[in-house]
């Protein structure tokens, strides 16, 4: 990457053809999309859980790319839930995605057209976000689609594999992949807890909570997804109004991963 | 009531994808309300750890290497390892406990 200086960033567009662009996103995307085989093929056990086809899977995933949002709604789908249920597990487990969203409509020039707008936001994954709000300047469209284009498909791909293969594969081999997801899931929380208390306060009330609500018989009957849900827009509240963050705080975290 | 697949898939879909493409589209500029600001900023955290425990401990065939899975990854997590390395290590430790328990 060339180093730019901001005072420079106007010109990105200029000295930087689409193309060549498009190929450093596609460079960067190629370590993301080993890392996305590997977890996606645990995605792919809970879909094969969920009664999801390889094809379903692949398709899902290849038009989602969200790890903890379609592992919920397959849980969901498992469960036999209602379409309103997936609807507002699909708002509530991806609303971080409306903050990296609003992150980086700060960091596209004025003249990025509303196509190239709408083709940057299917590309928001915490990874691709992550490279992409670290290049300096304005942002090329271009970087977070040629990421996209190497590493979704190796989401669907991993996806599929985890359906076929669960199957195939002895039971405590998927046993082992089946937390491959959940430490990508402690890999995002971990270190901003580490450096923010209350975040670090949270993350383990939120654990205290969800096995409480899990063991207690009044609320053990909550469905997974109800369950995420409910303790998600309650603690988050509770934090909001005795902890509200600061203007700088309140911006996504842009330290890739 | 019976559902089909296709069309959970697609609703999932078209919510995550709008909810991607909204701010970048419509919201030129910051949010501001600081409420919705702070609930925004502490969702992920709440909605992950929900996710992660205890299920991580159901995940498992022995609901202990699924413990040990998440103190690793805690830890490695904690002292800085990167998103794959931690969610690989995860598997690991699961891997090599379950060989015993």
């Amino acid at each position: 990457m060339k180093p730019y200086s901001r005072h420079s960033a106007k010109n990105n567009k200029v000295s930087d053809s689409a193309r060549t662009v498009l190929l450093c996103g596609m460079r960067d995307g190629i370590p993301i999309g080993l890392g996305y085989l590997a977890v996606a093929f645990s995605l792919g056990i809970a879909a094969r859980n969920a009664g999801l086809t390889a094809f379903q899977g692949f398709f899902a995933s290849l038009f989602t790319n969200a790890s903890a949002g379609e592992y919920a709604v397959f849980s969901l789908i498992a469960a036999n839930a209602s379409y309103l249920e997936v609807a507002l597990i699909s708002l509530i487990t991806n609303a971080r995605y409306m903050l990296m969203s609003c992150a980086l409509s700060q960091r596209l020039s004025p003249d990025t057209t509303p196509v190239q707008r709408l083709m940057t936001g299917f590309c928001i994954t915490d990874e691709i976000f992550g490279i992409s709000i670290a290049r300096p300047g304005f942002l090329n469209p271009c970087y977070p689609i040629g990421a996209l284009l190497v590493a979704s498909p190796c989401w669907a791909l991993g996806t599929a594999l985890g359906i076929i293969a669960g199957n195939l594969l002895p039971a405590r081999i998927v046993s082992a992949l089946s937390v491959a997801l959940f430490g990508m899931f402690l890999a995002v929380i971990v270190p901003p807890a580490r450096k923010n208390k209350v975040v670090a306060g949270l993350v383990v009330l939120s654990f205290l909570a969800s096995y409480i609500c899990s063991v207690l018989p009044l609320f053990s009957s909550w469905s997974d997804g109800t369950r995420t849900i409910v303790l998600t827009a309650v603690l988050s509240a509770g934090a909001a109004i005795l902890f509200p963050v600061n203007q700088e705080e309140g911006e996504i975290r842009n330290d890739p991963s | 009531m019976t559902h089909h697949n296709f069309i959970y898939i697609g609703i999932m879909i078209l919510i995550t994808y709008a909810i991607r493409v909204l701010p970048l589209t419509l919201i030129r500029r910051q949010i501001k309300n600081r409420f919705l600001q702070s609930f925004l900023y502490y969702v992920p955290y709440v909605t992950l750890a929900v996710m992660t425990f205890p299920a991580i401990m159901e995940a498992t065939q022995s609901p202990i290497a699924g413990a040990a899975a998440l103190i690793a990854g805690v830890v490695l997590a904690w002292s800085g390892v990167g998103l794959f390395p931690v969610a690989m290590s995860c598997c690991g430790v699961v891997f090599v406990l379950e060989l015993f328990l």
